[in-house]
Formats: C-alpha cells, sequence, structure tokens
C-alpha cells in the first residue's frame, strides 16, 4: 500500500456545526495532523459543488484516504463513497467523521465544541491510515415477493407487485383475506361501503395469475438475506379439498355444531364447517377443529355426506411449505384493546355496551341484526353515548393517539342519525380530523344535531347500581322505575368547557377502543430481525425518509403493524412498500455490506462460541472443517464474533482492531 | 371589564414547589369526573389545574382544601399526573403567606405543642394501653415497634382499635414494643395541610427518635403512618420495614398461629380504606381475616379495592367540616346498607371516625356497626 495521502474535508452544514465549531481552527488544526496532505471546508459538502470539491481534489492532489467531518454515517456516508468510487478510490478508503450529532448539536460551550470537533476528526484521520480497500460483493435476487397479512394493506402489496410483473406469495392466518375493512360498515369521511370497495380488490388477489394465496397458513420460520429469503409457512389443516369444493355451503347448512362468529364479534354464532363472511375470498370452508364434534367423538360427518364433489377430507393434516423470495412485506395489522381492563366502563358487565368493532358489526346489514340499529332486547335506542380515547393518550394503557377514533365516532354519529331518531354525544377530548375531508365532516356532523361534550367519559353505571350510588342524580334526571327507564345507563364525564360535571341516561354504550400492536407481533419481530417501537409497533428504519424500510435489508412495513392508520394511509403505505420491494427484486442483484466479519480458518479452534453470540444468525459451522463460517450476505459487521473470538480467528473487515485501536489514540492525541 | 393574561411566574412559583406534574394535564377532566367530592358538589381539579397552569387568580381559594388525597384522580389520569403532589404544593405555597384555613392552624399549634394533632397531653398519650402491660420499645430486646397513630392515642373511638390489635398481637405472641409518650405524629397528614416546616421538624425528630432507639421493623396502625414510613422517611436516612397490622394478622392465620376461636354471626362489608389501598396497594390481607372468622357472612360493596369509595378523612379533612350532605362517610354507609350489611369494617382509625359519624348522622345505629378488622378479630378471640 502506498503512503497515505489524507483529504480532510469539513462540513459547515450550514450553521448546523459552523455555529457552534470554529471551523477555521478545525481545518488548521487537520492540516497539522500527520499524512494530511489536503484540508478544506465547505458550506454543504453534500449538496453539488461540495460533492464536486472532494472528487476534484482526490484527483489534484492525488488522495488516497477521505475523511469527511460532517454528519452521522447514517446521513451521508454512501454520498460520499460514491464520491470516492466516481473519482477511482475504493469506496472503503472513505472515513466519516460525525461533528454535527456527536459534537455541536449536544454541546453546548463553543469552545469546547471546538476541542471534541478537533478529537473526532484526529480519530478518524488516525483510522483512515489503516483502512484497506475492500471488494465490491453483489448477489442475485430471487424476483418473488412475500406479503405477510391479508387485510387491505397486504391485499394493496400483494396486488401491486402483481400488477409489476412479479410472482407474490400471500399468506393469511385466517380462512379469508380482508381483515378489519371486511368487517366494517361505511369508511370515513366518504361513507362508502366498505365491502363495496374491499370486495372487488379480494376478488382480484384470488384471480390473479401473479398472487399465490395461502390462506389458514403462517409463517413460521425465515432465514436468508435480502434477495434471498427463504420461507417455512405452516399451512393449517383445512378439512376440505379447495381443488374439489364448489363452493356450494351445503356442508354449512348441515353441520350441526355452533361456535362464536370471530367475524361477528361473537354477536353471532356460525358453524364448525364454515367460511367467515359470505364475500370470503377464497369461497371455500375449513372445518374448526375445535368446534367439530367429530374430533371430539368420532361421530357425526355430516358435511362430508352432503358433499357432493367429495372434497371434505377428515384426513388433511398441517403441512409445511418452503418458498424462495427476494423481499419481504409485512402487513400483519393491529389488535384492539380489550376495555374489560378499564371495569368502570361496564363492558361485558352490563347489556349495551359495545365496543367500535361490535357496532360496526350491528350497523352492518350484512350483521347479526341485519344493520338495525337496535339494543339487546331489540328496542331503537333513543340516544346513545359514544367514548372516544377509551385506552388511547393513557399513559396507564397506550400513550399513541389511535388516530381513527375521532373519525369512526363521527361516522356512528352520522349512521345512527340516519337510521334512527337516537340523540348522540360524543365525549372527547379532542377533536382530531387531520386527513383530507375529516374536518368538513366534523363540520357536518355538528349540523346533523349530534351532541360533542369536551370530556373524557370515566364511568358507565347501569339502573340498579346508579339506583345505590347516587339515588338523587337518578331522581333529578326524571329516571323513572319503567321497564325502559331501568334498563339505562349513565355515563359520567366532565364538561370541560363548562366546568361542569354530567351524567349522560342513554340506551347504549359504544367505546372506541384503541388500537394495539398484535399480541403476536415479538414472535414476528424475532422471525423477521426487525425492531419492536416503545409502542409495541414494528419500528420503520427512519420516521421521515424510510417509512416503509426496516433495520433488515429487504424486509418492509405495511399498514398498522406500524401504527395506527386508517384505511387511506393504510392503502398509501402499502403501494409505498410495494414499490419499495419491487425496485428491489427488480435491480436482478444487489450491492451488500462488505464490511463484514472474516473467520481466518487457520486460527480458528471450532469452539462455536461466535456461532451463538451472533445477533444475525450469519455465522454456521462447518462440520467437515470444524470451523466456524460467517455468511457475507448475512452479516451486518457488527463486530461482536470479533471481540468474543477467544483465538482471535475473525476480524471485522472496515473495523479491525488496528484501525479501531488508531483511531482511539487518535481521538486521545491533543 | 376584567383583561386577563396569562401570569407565568405564579406557575412558576408552584412548579418549584413541588407541582412539577402540572405541567403534563391536557384537561381532559378525568380527575373531575372521578372525584369523589362530584358525588355532593361542583368541584374541579382540572379548572384549578387550568387556571395554575396560567398562574390566573383563584387556585388558591378554599376549594383547594377539599382533596382528601383520595388517589382515585392519580390512578385513572391518562397523563399519570401526580394530582395529589399539585394540590399539596399549591398548599403549600398558601401555607407560606399564612391563609391556612382556621381550623388547621389550631391542629399544626397542636403538633408543635404537643406532638400530635388532636389538641391532647403528651403524657397522656400511653393512656390507652395502661392496662395491656405492653413493653416498651427497645431495639435490642423487641422485634417490632407497634405504632400506635394519634388517633387512637387520644379519641375515644379509635382507642379501641389500638386496644384490640395489642391484644390480638400479643395473643399471638408477636415480639412488639411501643414508644409511649415519646412517640409523636407521623406527619401524613400534617405534610397535607401544607406547613412543610412543620412537617418537616416532625419527619427529623421522629426518624432521629426511631433510630436512637433502634427500630428496625414497624407494625402501623394507620395506614396513614405506614404510607409515610413507606415513602417519605428513606429519603430522610429513615430505613424501617414496615407492614400494616392486617398483614401481619393474615399471615399469622394463614401459618396457623392465630385462630379466630369464636363465631361471629354477621353480614360484614369491607371499606378499603384509600391509605391501605390505592396508595399501598393493600386490598386482600383484611378480606382473608374477615374470611377466616367462623360464622362470619362476607358481602362486597360496588365500589370496592381499586375503586374504592373515600371516607373523607384523608389531605387534613379530618380537621375541617363538612356540611352534613356532603359527607362521604354518609355515602359509604348507604352504600353498606344497600348489601345489607349490619357491619361496615375497614382498617384506618380516620376511616373508623368519618363512618361512625356517617352513622350517626344518617341515624342508623341500630341497623348497622363500623368496627376495625382489629375489633372483629378481638370479638372472636376473647
Amino acid at each position: 500500500m502506498d503512503k497515505p495521502r489524507i483529504g480532510v474535508f469539513i462540513c459547515h452544514c450550514g450553521t448546523n456545526i459552523a455555529g457552534k465549531v470554529n471551523i477555521e481552527e478545525v481545518k488548521k488544526y487537520a492540516s497539522t495532523l500527520g499524512d494530511v496532505v489536503f484540508a478544506t471546508d465547505y458550506k454543504f459538502m453534500c449538496s453539488d459543488p461540495g460533492q464536486e470539491l472532494v472528487g476534484k481534489a482526490i484527483r489534484e492532489h492525488k488522495l488516497n484516504r477521505v475523511v469527511v467531518a460532517a454528519c452521522s454515517p447514517l446521513m451521508h456516508e454512501s454520498t460520499f463513497r460514491k464520491v470516492c468510487m466516481l473519482a477511482g478510490l475504493n469506496q472503503y478508503l472513505f472515513q466519516m467523521a460525525n461533528i454535527r450529532e456527536q459534537c455541536s448539536w449536544v454541546t453546548e460551550d463553543p469552545e469546547l465544541a471546538t476541542v471534541k470537533a478537533k478529537a473526532i476528526i484526529s480519530g478518524a484521520v488516525a483510522k483512515s491510515r489503516y483502512l484497506e480497500p475492500l471488494n465490491i460483493k453483489e448477489v442475485t435476487i430471487n424476483p418473488s415477493v412475500l406479503v405477510i397479512g391479508g387485510g387491505i394493506a397486504g391485499i394493496q402489496a400483494a396486488l401491486e407487485c402483481a400488477e409489476a410483473g412479479n410472482k407474490v406469495i400471500l399468506v393469511e392466518k385466517t380462512p379469508s383475506i380482508g381483515g378489519h375493512m371486511a368487517q366494517f360498515d361505511k369508511t370515513f369521511p366518504t361513507l362508502d361501503c366498505s365491502a363495496c370497495i374491499l370486495t372487488p380488490k379480494m376478488t382480484s388477489v384470488g384471480q390473479h395469475n401473479n398472487i399465490e394465496l395461502m390462506t389458514y397458513s403462517e409463517v413460521k420460520e425465515v432465514s436468508g438475506y435480502v434477495g434471498n429469503f427463504k420461507v417455512k409457512i405452516l399451512q393449517k389443516a383445512k378439512y376440505v379439498d379447495h381443488s374439489k369444493c364448489t363452493g356450494c355451503g351445503i356442508c354449512m347448512e348441515k353441520c350441526p355444531y355452533k361456535a362464536p362468529n370471530e367475524f361477528e364479534e361473537g354477536l353471532a354464532q356460525r358453524k364448525a364447517i364454515y367460511t367467515p363472511f359470505p364475500q370470503a375470498v377464497p369461497n371455500k370452508p375449513v372445518i374448526d377443529k375445535e368446534t367439530c364434534v367429530y374430533f371430539k367423538t368420532g361421530k357425526c360427518r355430516a358435511c362430508e355426506k352432503f358433499c357432493e364433489p367429495k372434497a371434505v377430507n377428515f384426513n388433511d393434516t398441517d403441512r409445511e411449505i418452503e418458498v424462495n423470495v427476494g423481499a419481504i412485506i409485512v402487513a400483519t395489522g393491529y389488535d384492539l384493546f380489550d376495555t374489560r381492563s378499564v371495569s368502570q366502563l361496564g363492558y361485558k358487565k352490563y347489556d349495551n355496551v359495545y365496543t367500535g368493532l361490535e357496532f360496526e358489526r350491528i350497523n352492518n346489514a350484512a350483521g347479526p341484526t341485519a344493520g338495525k340499529i337496535q339494543l339487546k332486547d331489540g328496542r331503537t335506542p333513543k340516544s346513545i353515548a359514544i367514548l372516544h380515547c377509551i385506552g388511547s393518550r393513557d399513559k396507564n394503557y397506550h400513550e399513541y393517539c389511535s388516530r381513527v377514533c375521532c373519525m369512526y365516532a363521527l361516522k356512528y354519529a352520522h349512521l345512527i342519525k340516519e337510521k334512527t331518531e337516537s340523540d348522540v354525544y360524543n365525549c372527547y377530548i379532542d377533536m382530531r380530523c387531520f386527513g383530507k375531508g375529516y374536518e368538513e365532516f366534523y363540520h357536518r356532523l355538528t349540523e346533523e344535531g349530534v351532541d360533542f361534550i369536551r370530556g373524557k367519559a370515566v364511568c358507565v353505571l347501569d339502573y340498579n347500581d346508579a339506583k345505590t350510588l347516587y339515588p338523587d342524580m337518578v331522581e333529578a334526571l326524571g329516571i323513572t322505575d319503567s321497564e325502559e327507564d331501568r334498563k339505562k345507563l349513565f355515563v359520567r364525564t366532565e364538561d370541560t368547557l363548562l366546568k361542569k360535571t354530567m351524567w349522560l341516561p342513554v340506551d347504549m354504550v359504544i367505546l372506541c377502543n384503541a388500537m394495539k400492536s398484535r399480541s403476536d407481533a415479538k414472535d414476528i419481530s424475532r422471525l423477521l430481525n426487525i425492531s419492536i417501537g416503545k409502542d409495541g409497533f414494528f419500528l420503520e428504519k427512519h420516521p421521515k425518509l424510510a417509512p416503509v424500510s426496516t433495520a433488515t435489508d429487504g424486509v418492509f412495513l405495511a399498514g398498522a403493524c406500524q401504527g395506527p392508520k386508517d384505511i387511506p394511509d393504510t392503502v398509501a403505505q402499502a403501494s409505498a412498500a410495494a414499490a419499495a420491494a419491487i425496485s428491489l427484486v427488480q435491480r436482478n442483484k444487489v450491492v451488500i455490506e462488505s464490511a463484514t466479519a472474516y473467520v481466518n480458518e487457520e486460527l480458528c479452534s471450532g469452539c462455536k462460541l461466535c456461532n451463538d453470540i451472533c445477533p444475525f444468525t450469519a455465522i454456521s459451522f462447518d462440520e467437515s472443517k470444524n470451523r466456524s463460517v460467517v455468511n457475507d450476505a448475512l452479516c451486518k459487521g457488527c463486530g461482536t464474533c470479533a471481540s468474543t473470538c477467544p483465538s482471535s480467528a475473525i476480524k471485522a473487515n472496515h473495523f479491525t482492531d488496528r484501525q479501531i485501536f488508531a483511531e482511539i489514540e487518535g481521538l486521545l492525541n491533543l | 371589564m376584567n383583561y386577563y393574561t396569562p401570569f407565568l411566574e405564579v406557575t412558576k412559583t408552584i412548579l418549584d414547589a413541588g407541582g412539577e406534574d402540572l405541567k403534563k394535564c391536557y384537561q381532559c377532566g378525568t380527575c373531575t369526573a372521578v372525584c369523589p367530592w362530584g358525588s355532593v358538589r361542583e368541584f374541579s381539579p382540572r379548572y384549578i389545574f387550568k387556571l395554575a397552569q396560567h398562574g390566573l387568580e383563584g387556585y388558591e381559594g378554599d376549594e383547594l382544601w377539599l382533596c382528601s388525597t383520595c388517589k382515585t384522580c392519580v390512578d385513572r389520569c391518562p397523563r399519570g399526573v401526580g394530582i395529589i403532589d399539585v394540590f399539596t404544593s399549591m398548599r403549600s405555597i398558601i401555607a407560606q403567606t399564612g391563609l391556612i384555613p382556621p381550623t388547621l392552624r389550631s391542629v399544626l399549634g397542636s403538633i408543635n405543642s404537643n406532638g400530635n394533632p388532636w389538641a391532647g397531653k403528651r403524657e397522656e398519650r400511653n393512656i390507652w394501653a395502661k392496662e395491656l402491660g405492653l413493653k416498651n420499645f427497645s431495639g435490642e430486646t423487641t422485634e417490632y415497634l407497634y405504632f400506635s397513630c394519634c388517633a387512637p392515642s387520644y379519641d375515644p373511638r379509635t382507642k379501641k382499635i389500638a386496644v384490640a390489635t395489642a391484644r390480638v398481637l400479643k395473643e399471638a405472641g408477636v415480639d412488639f414494643g411501643i414508644f409511649g409518650k415519646e412517640e409523636s405524629c407521623c406527619g401524613e397528614s400534617i405534610k397535607k395541610t401544607g406547613d412543610n416546616t412543620t412537617y418537616e421538624k416532625l419527619l427529623n425528630s421522629n426518624i432521629s427518635l426511631f433510630n436512637s432507639k433502634g427500630v428496625k421493623k414497624i407494625i402501623a396502625q394507620s395506614p396513614h403512618c405506614l404510607y409515610t414510613f413507606r415513602n417519605e422517611y428513606p429519603a430522610h436516612s429513615g430505613n424501617y420495614e414496615q407492614v400494616h397490622y392486617t398483614q401481619v394478622l393474615a399471615e399469622l392465620i394463614k401459618g396457623g398461629k392465630l385462630k379466630p376461636k369464636k363465631e361471629f354471626r354477621k353480614k360484614v362489608t369491607y371499606h378499603d380504606p384509600c391509605y391501605l389501598g390505592r396508595h399501598s396497594g393493600i386490598y386482600e390481607e383484611p378480606r382473608d381475616i374477615l374470611k377466616s372468622v367462623p360464622g362470619l357472612e362476607f358481602a362486597e360493596m360496588i365500589r370496592i379495592k381499586e375503586q374504592s369509595f373515600c371516607c373523607g378523612g384523608g389531605g387534613a379533612r379530618m380537621w375541617m367540616e363538612t356540611p352534613k350532605e356532603e359527607r362521604f362517610g354518609v355515602m359509604r354507609i348507604k352504600e353498606a346498607l344497600s348489601v345489607g350489611a349490619n357491619v361496615i369494617a375497614t382498617a384506618c382509625p380516620y376511616c373508623i371516625q368519618m363512618l361512625e359519624d356517617g352513622r350517626t348522622a344518617l341515624g342508623v345505629e341500630d341497623r348497622i356497626e363500623v368496627m376495625d378488622i382489629s375489633e372483629i378479630l378481638s370479638a372472636t378471640m376473647f
């Protein structure tokens, strides 16, 4: 290797760095460091003229090491690596010195900031002397895409990828795609019928030549790396051969056994052999083994007897299927907050206290009441209270805003007003109507005569409890002991605008419960090696600049698995995730990081310590050689193995011991 | 015409006095809607907080002394605001100007001269224990300090609960002693008056007494003392193992070392004291004790455990006048009657006093009795 000729380029980043750090002083200092043959500064080094400046200096001064002192490598390392490559320098001979995030932004005293910037640059220069050129590695990419989850996010992402010509494997846990959106009645603020806009998309998924739909299936194992994932999928036994089944439905008619209907939120029942709802895709049934009496007693088989095409197969078994894909889109959706944990609200204790999703079904023409808004005893309610922020915006449960409740609460209020004469009260903290057409919808609802009470509702009592605890209140509100009044519910809140505590005697209460992360989000995160944020949802790579990417290359996020979202946002994000996946898999080849670990076979003792400690499962054991082997494509170059190896057999390229010690010495060399 | 504008200097004074959490409030009204005062009158902690957030006049009014520190609002607050701390800090600012309610002034005077809030003489503190033959506490020879609380020392009704507890503990062979005349108020309610000077004096003299006597473990009669030993003393080098007497007794019963003998043929309900329940998380032990009593029929009220309804005696309300129709104790007795109980049991001297008052105010002395858990246990033992 030639004698190092180091160039140092100091960025002002406007006033971000220059406002705190004395650039002139730092530049002078840099030029005194050993092997530094050129040092300069510029207002914005990442700008086109800034990049040209670096490229020109490399050529003119025959630089063979480049240090840019600017922001974090996450922001602009790739920018300057490209500049080096274009100027004919191996990109691994570039070193970033972070004097913004780690210096000017976090140091109050300008003098100390200047001292610190010098130290950081000194460290980077010292390290750069020992940088080695590394080969650029490329891997081929499998053009197929796996989509996990068949709600509206998964459906949208799958269709986008399939339309672009990529093969898609769509895995859905339940017997049908459709997700939560299939359960909704209308969608806000346009009041489109949810099923009417969703089912054409569902059908397209079912019929698309590029989409392999795997319902009643779960992803069990993912190995491999960007462009080359190996995925094991568990296809649960359906006990119905869908290639023979015509979907005639006679089996469901004849089945004598029932279970709570999940699609109807338990408000109705379904058979043991069932499709979740009439527009299901695929519209062919499965047998729920837990409910089916044949699996318990060995008797019945009524469905089999009546099935003309002989599609029922009680000998069906779970199967494991392995597929290879280049990219994965996670669209696993959300769960709803269990309102039983706020016991004061009387959910599952009193009749006529419903969750939002239960009300969706009550209001749905295809639902258990055929769309008639009614109480448990069949009466039409005369007053309904809709309680916002149940489990959302609440440190005791979920601190975040669920983003959809204000709007669906308005939607319910509208539908109630449309179908009944009922009074509607909305108990809210803040109305958050931020989307397109949302504020206008809020305005429309105020004109429809909905009463808005600015205060969080804290408790719901039934007639008996109210009568015992607050007899005066019950009397003062004119509640009699008539049969109808004895079924009243009493909602407690403060109207904070009036400074008056209130009791609302109503017939029905709707709880706008929070959206929360899936109960199995942790399992999925482990499967795919993606992170979970403080709120329990999957963490995107960057909240603004990489909102659909994850920390694992080739794995993307779509929809509410990343955070609470309404349908427009979900669809937009699903398309974005699909675009990101398509742009990856259609590249045919992808460059992977060369700053990875390498096992020196001569030194490796085969102790396997590194095998278990690698957080990316990138190290395997070659039994024939009795040596550990690093898979370059999986390795993230974190260095854990290198520092663990008792024989010093592992070298972390670009972060070798020599480079790190030089950097430390440089940092301290003031 | 008044013109209003925020006066943030005042806000800052409250924040600096320990009311930091004031900043977190987002005005949802949960505190107001769950506050027990809301059952009897208009009272909006949220409104007081908004005034204080702006530093506007009005936060310092008489309503500031309504809060009984029952903690219902703190547990439900979606922003995790330490509402009691904010109230206490606002009270302390007013206390500095000398504008605290007159009845509290005499309480503080009694603390300063007698070491108790009941205007009782220091040398009479021990009278309750005179005939019980209890030993004086010494760290070398005694395991537990039994801390009776000021109320049972001077108030004739609650005196009985200290007697009952001491007798049962003795019967069960628990090794404990008392301080007698040297004992002073734990300071819990004094802190809530806002008079920090008196409170801190009390705290420091108690801790030096405890430390000089070699106290390691304390059995507290009152949940208020328990709370203070647990949450306030450690920061001032007062580190002791503290238990409530119901915890000790429940453990003894569970281990078979204490056995309620005689039948207690009554329908009993249990009122969770705020400082035992919400403040200290002790819900099951008192119930376990009651359920171990032969012949006792146990019935729960509607508002229990985390949702228990305050007796109205906390937060120094004990020494402030409340109109009869606004007394929480009255409502609690009504609730107990509604489940058909002829005994309402509890485990706090303040609750005993407030519930007894409610029973008298309602004129239902013939229908329901107020008893401490220790009294019920004692009745089945002796």
